[in-house]
């Protein structure tokens, strides 16, 4: 169910890795099983391009009818692109979490924190313990 | 609260109930050296009748404003208070009521704070209303607060020296603990130049807070104001004067982006300082970082309108430490009060009120000033209020003059501001006559003996 091109992190933010202009770039989005989990989300804050993110700190929050969570980054480095229009149309999410439902672009300036993530086998793993 | 005192049996009995002997072996733990090993210093205990006569002797020690005619302001005003806001409010419905958690027991409180926001919301211009905060300092700070969270700018903010000086105060101590930078723009020439406020804003500044009218009861260029904070990023956080509204533009319309003030003016006496009423509005895209309670309107499940409190999730009891504020609390029965008063004075009431305050206190300023030691500190226009300065420079013992004859007649200024050591802020409420307003013209004017000019000294009688 979860694409295996992606990395997870525990907090269940996928991010996929790519070269665009000689720099790695990681798009960054939350898993279906997060979604399932926060149940029907009515808002969401994400950072302005060029805002520096660090992996394992938050870089925004997502807001459903019982809770605010925070959003954590998988990677370190700036934002580079930000689906700005992603909270006018949340139900992108839950319909197409690993493609449209896309969050941040960070070019990643310290490749070790990719080394913390999980792949897709390690992560189905996790999910299947917490569900 | 009650207080039943525990019988000797009530005591027996309790102390059998858990297994211990005595008092002294129920309290075996606490050190011989820490215990008080005789009765309490207290005066013997006084019979019912005794002690009504006694708090009454103390009460009557208070001076209040139904013995002296008031020209206070600053920040709480004297202004009329219909019969009907405390027919309502003292309803047992209301007055003992607690925070409506549910919804289903509590419909006529969450309408009232619906109602109150609607007001609010017409009165200031602004989108959204919270359900009230504490006071009219506190909403300013958390007016500033908000603007921080919202413009990522938590590093510095700009005030006008012409805020309520207890408002700036409260600012200070929030500021101390966040590591923010304040910068204050001289109040000198009684408002605040537009041309200084520009120089003090930067892309790091947060906001402006501006009052208006100011504390000294000028006018603010808050047009202008406005302009060069949202040319710069920041935010214009305005304190107004709720009954002033009846006149001026109103903050939404002078390009504000939260309005706070204090809300004591609709509906609730003078009380020795309070509980008032914190008043905070904004632009409808700041409503997740406004701080309090908000009542929203919805349907229940057979399709009747119906109220519940909303957007709780920017709220301490959902986000804990990551909430908008750890205030909580709104000043219920306050804004009751304040919606009361409102709907009672209605726009044509509202206006008439504060023609009458402009037009009183515009008199009272000619009267004043055609005593020879005293004319207006400045030249700006002005609402309710006016700065009046001495030219002997002895103004507390000419306030002291007028509280012996009855009057109250002003605040002195130099205890906050002390190039203004020898001037008073006069308050002309619609309550004032024009004998009174002749009554303390004639007091300031009159010819005494007088000792040799002495320095300054605050009077603790008129201090509020």
């Amino acid at each position: 169910m979860n694409p295996k091109d992606l990395l997870y992190a525990e907090t269940h933010e996928w991010v996929r890795v790519s070269e665009e202009g000689g720099r790695k770039i990681g798009t960054v989005g939350i898993t279906a099983f997060a979604l399932e989990q926060l149940t029907d989300l009515v808002h969401m804050v994400l950072p302005k391009v060029g805002t520096k993110v660090t992996a394992g700190e938050p870089f925004g929050e997502v807001e459903s009818v019982k809770a605010v969570s925070d959003l954590y980054s998988p990677v370190t480095g700036e934002v580079t692109a930000v689906h700005s229009d992603l909270a006018q149309k949340l139900e992108t999410l839950a319909s197409d979490p690993y493609n449209s439902g896309w969050m941040i672009k960070v070019a990643i300036s310290d490749d070790s924190s990719l080394k913390r993530l999980m792949d897709t086998t390690t992560y189905e793993k996790q999910c299947a313990s917490e569900g | 609260m009650p207080y039943i005192y525990n019988t000797s049996d009530d005591i027996a009995s309790m102390l059998q109930a858990i297994g211990v002997g005595s008092i002294d072996e129920l309290f075996a733990g606490v050190p011989q050296d820490l215990r008080l090993k005789r009765p309490l210093d207290l005066p013997p205990a006084l019979s019912e009748m005794e002690l009504a006569q006694h708090l009454q002797a103390l009460a009557a020690k208070n001076s209040h404003i139904g013995q002296k005619v008031c020209f206070l302001g600053g920040g709480a005003y004297d202004h009329f208070v219909p019969a009907v806001v405390d027919a309502i409010a003292s309803r047992g419905e209301f007055y003992t009521s607690y925070t409506p958690y549910q919804p289903e027991v509590s419909q006529g409180n969450l309408q009232v704070m619906f109602e109150y926001q609607t007001l609010i919301c017409q009165l200031t211009g602004m989108d959204v209303s919270n359900a009230s905060l504490y006071d009219g300092g506190s909403a300013a700070a958390e007016g500033v607060l908000l603007a921080m969270s919202v413009t990522g700018r938590p590093r510095k903010v700009v005030v006008a020296e012409s805020v309520h000086p207890h408002y700036r105060e409260i600012l200070k101590t929030y500021f101390a603990s966040i590591g923010a930078e304040l910068v204050t723009v001289s109040g000198a020439s009684g408002s605040v130049k537009p041309a200084d406020i520009a120089a003090a804003v930067d892309s790091n500044t947060a906001c402006v807070l501006l009052q208006h009218p100011n504390f000294f009861g000028c006018l603010e260029d808050v047009g202008a104001i406005a302009r060069i904070a949202h040319d710069a990023g920041a935010l214009l956080v305005q304190s107004f004067d709720p009954i002033s509204l009846g006149l001026l533009k109103r903050p939404g319309d002078l390009g504000a982006d939260v309005a706070v003030a204090e809300g004591q003016s609709l509906g609730t006496p003078l009380l020795y300082g309070g509980p008032y009423l914190g008043i905070m509005a904004c632009k409808e895209q700041f409503v997740r970082r406004l701080p309090g309670r908000i009542a929203g309107q919805t349907v229940d499940r057979r399709g009747r309108r119906c109220w519940v409190l909303t957007l709780q999730t920017r709220e301490q009891h959902i986000r804990r430490e990551k909430a908008t504020s750890n205030i909580c609390t709104n000043q219920g029965l306050f804004a009751l009060r304040a919606a009361i008063y409102l709907a009672q004075m209605g726009p044509q009431g509202l206006r008439e009120t504060a023609e009458l305050c402009l037009r009183k206190a515009h008199y009272a300023k000619e009267r004043l000033t055609s005593a020879q030691r005293l004319s207006l500190a400045f030249e700006q226009p002005t609402f309710k209020e006016f700065v009046i300065r001495d030219s002997d420079g002895r103004v507390s013992d000419l306030l002291a003059q007028a509280t012996s004859a009855g009057y109250l007649a002003g605040i002195p200024l130099g205890q906050w501001y002390p190039h203004l050591d020898d001037c008073f802020l006069v308050c002309v409420t619609e309550r004032r006559t024009k004998a009174e307003i002749d009554g303390l013209a004639e007091i300031l004017s009159a010819r005494r003996e007088t000792a040799a000019p002495r320095p300054h000294t605050r009077l603790a009688s008129v201090a509020f």
